[in-house]
């Protein structure tokens, strides 16, 4: 299989729905001969034209208000904003109208748009362009959130929320953009709501999204040194969120690790912490453990942000707090 | 509105320390010691000069991601700034903001920015505290040609006109918002030009003109002092740099930059004051001789301190 980039499986996405597709379109800053702010629509413009790679003024409301819109009347756009933490600028679009037309129209609209955004720290770019806020979106009820942790993932996926009618949100991981990974040259689509095992394992289950993935993956093949076979899972997508497959391994495994990069309290980890425990408390033997940033902003200083997100060690910790 | 000889010089010198500040930064982040994103200021110097020129130290201004200028300009301290810059604990923000976050309160320096148009409400809200209080402060919003499509600059130039509010809107026009040329962003050629809107006074200046820009703001100033409400400013320049440092300016061509680079604000005002014998080559050596050891002792300031301790992330969350 061919090896690309997630970056490079990203555009690769875009472009064959693109080609499929002509009422599919892009919006965004920079996304034109720029190629946007980290080169994800390189190539585009070029190729597809002024028309359907839109360069925007700066006007994250606006982007989203006109996918919204435009989806509304049946065009399918994908709209990037630049960094996810310039969403604030832009929630009531997303939040109060894209995510709810169809139910407060009694069902009488589809919105098939995409807002693609990476998300992540790392680059020491500091508290407004390193967030993790999948949670916000995951709370929503209308929008479905999709985090592709791998190149094959990140172009799969994609395609599956371009073809969706229902908003997406599509969140990258900007320190993943140069990950390598075995991509097909032809389209092809992952499901939401089916997580991937990893990894199989039998002593504890890790559920861990984007970068914290490979993160876990590191951590177990540390805990296999020490004698402990860890199932490493990503959902892949919050929303749907497949529970069954988490349920199932804790079932084999009878404790779990959550891990991820956004802050820990009220993120997402509580919500799969709290349905394994609706769902599978009598087969857990210990307390459930979240692996997560902590409740501050994201620092500039790289001492300080290294200590914020989760690594190796952490994850390493977490299970064996609960294996001890 | 005649300036007098010591206020021209004044304000040659923060130019030139602004450029020189900001062409240290150009070569510590090459050289890998400056973490993240830096956007210099370099060719739009005479924009934050002419206008803090005309604040005092109780005024506000809220800066943008290519703050530096504005922060030198309003009195920041270059030690303070570089080390954040390096990530520093001794930073202005203890290694916790870097350079799209550097502020300094008590200077009336309400942050640089990260978010593209989220001054402006801010500058609304100190505007309103002097009101409020019945201070005669005003509160500078610096914000971009880019900035000035967001709706919050917007919002904000509408309520600080509905309420009287003692702001000056002023709109650094360099032509980009990142890679996009206001042509194609905006419909209007001139900025200024929205101020109608608002009903408030809306006027273009010469951005690379320091005297052009000092007498805008002082005009503007003086009517958001006597209470008459906000202005707006447009100050047409250009950057010399990258948007940011890295940035391969694909989209502008090198004759562009050459005929901005030749309109250089630093420059004309030095030949001016050659002209009329307010600056003197010695004069001006002994300037820039002075800020060199000062820059000198803010390299080695950010290269000797400490950096943070990674337990420190957990500080400063809440009051
Ligand atoms: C809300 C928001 N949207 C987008 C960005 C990304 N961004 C950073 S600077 C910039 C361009 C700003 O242009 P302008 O206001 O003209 O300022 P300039 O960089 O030219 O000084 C953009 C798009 C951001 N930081 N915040
Ligand atoms: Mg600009």
């Amino acid at each position: 299989m061919p090896t690309k980039t997630y970056l490079q499986a990203i555009n690769e996405a875009l472009r064959q729905e693109m080609e499929r597709d002509p009422d599919v379109f892009i919006m965004g800053e920079d996304v034109g001969p720029f190629g946007g702010c980290f080169g994800v629509t390189k190539g585009l413009y070029e190729q597809f034209g002024e028309k359907r790679v839109k360069d925007t003024p700066i006007t994250e409301s606006a982007i989203i208000g006109a996918a919204t819109g435009a989806a509304a009347a049946g065009l399918r756009p994908v709209c990037e904003i630049m960094f996810v933490d310039f969403i604030g600028v832009a929630l009531d679009q997303l939040f109060n109208q894209a995510a709810k037309m169809r139910y407060m129209f009694g069902g009488k609209a589809k919105i098939p748009m995409v807002l693609r955004t990476p998300q992540g720290a790392g680059i020491g770019a500091a508290a407004q362009h390193s967030q993790s806020l999948e949670a916000w979106f995951a709370h929503v009820p209308g929008l479905k959130v999709a985090m592709p942790a791998t190149p094959y993932d990140a172009k799969g996926l994609l395609i599956t929320a371009i073809r969706d009618d229902n908003p997406v949100v599509f969140l990258e991981h900007k320190l993943l953009y140069g990950l390598e990974g075995d991509v097909p040259d032809e389209p092809y689509t992952v499901p939401f709501g089916k997580a991937q095992v990893h990894r199989e394992g039998t002593d504890v289950t890790i559920v861990a999204t984007a970068k914290m993935l490979h993160t876990s993956l590191e951590a177990a093949d540390v805990l296999a040194k020490d004698g402990m076979s860890a199932e490493v899972i990503d959902p892949r997508t919050l929303v749907p969120f497949d529970t069954d497959t988490i349920v199932e391994s804790v079932k084999k495994t009878h404790g779990l690790v959550v891990v991820h990069e956004a802050v820990k309290h009220a993120g997402f980890g509580a919500e799969i912490a709290a349905q394994v425990a609706e769902l599978a408390f009598d087969y857990l033997d210990g307390p459930i453990v979240r692996v997560a940033a902590p409740f501050t902003p994201v620092p500039f200083s790289p001492p300080l942000e290294q200590a914020y997100i989760p690594g190796v060690d952490d994850v390493v910790t977490a299970v064996k707090k609960i294996r001890a | 509105m005649s300036l007098t000889e010591d206020k021209l010089i004044q304000m040659y010198t923060t130019m030139v320390r602004i450029r020189e500040f900001e062409t240290k930064v150009e070569e510590f982040f090459a050289a890998g010691k400056i973490p993240g994103f830096v956007h210099l200021y370099i060719g739009e110097e005479a924009v934050a000069t002419g206008t803090c020129a005309v604040l005092t130290d109780k005024d506000y201004i809220t800066s943008t991601h290519r703050g530096h200028g504005h922060l030198i300009a309003k009195g920041g301290d270059l030690k303070r700034m570089m080390a954040e810059l390096f990530g520093k604990k001794t930073g202005y923000c203890k290694g916790k903001g870097g350079s799209m976050h550097i502020a300094d309160v008590d200077l009336g320096i309400l942050g640089a920015n990260g978010i593209v148009g989220g001054g402006g409400p801010i500058a609304n809200g100190a505007a309103l505290a002097a009101q409020y209080r019945g201070t005669d402060q005003v509160a500078v919003c610096f914000f971009g040609d880019g900035a000035s499509n967001q709706g919050t600059t917007q919002e904000a130039m509408n309520l600080a006109s509905a309420w009287k509010l003692p702001v000056v809107f002023v709109n650094e026009n360099n032509g980009y918002g990142i890679s996009c040329p206001t042509c194609k962003s905006m419909a209007v050629a001139d900025i200024a030009d929205r101020a109608a809107a608002y009903d408030m006074p809306g006027v273009v200046v010469d951005g690379n003109d320091v005297v052009a820009v000092y007498e805008a703001v002082a005009e503007a100033v003086d009517r958001a002092r006597r209470g008459d409400g906000p202005s707006l400013i447009e100050c047409k320049t250009y950057r010399w740099r990258g948007h940011f440092e890295g940035d391969a300016c694909t989209y502008r061509d090198e004759a562009e930059v050459q005929s901005w680079m030749a309109k250089d604000p630093i420059k004309r005002l030095r030949e001016k004051l050659l002209e009329q014998g307010i600056l003197t080559e010695d004069k001006d050596r002994e300037i820039r001789d002075a800020i060199a050891r000062e820059l000198e002792a803010a390299v080695a300031f950010a290269e000797e301190s400490p950096l943070p301790a990674p337990e420190e992330v957990l500080e400063d969350v809440y009051a």
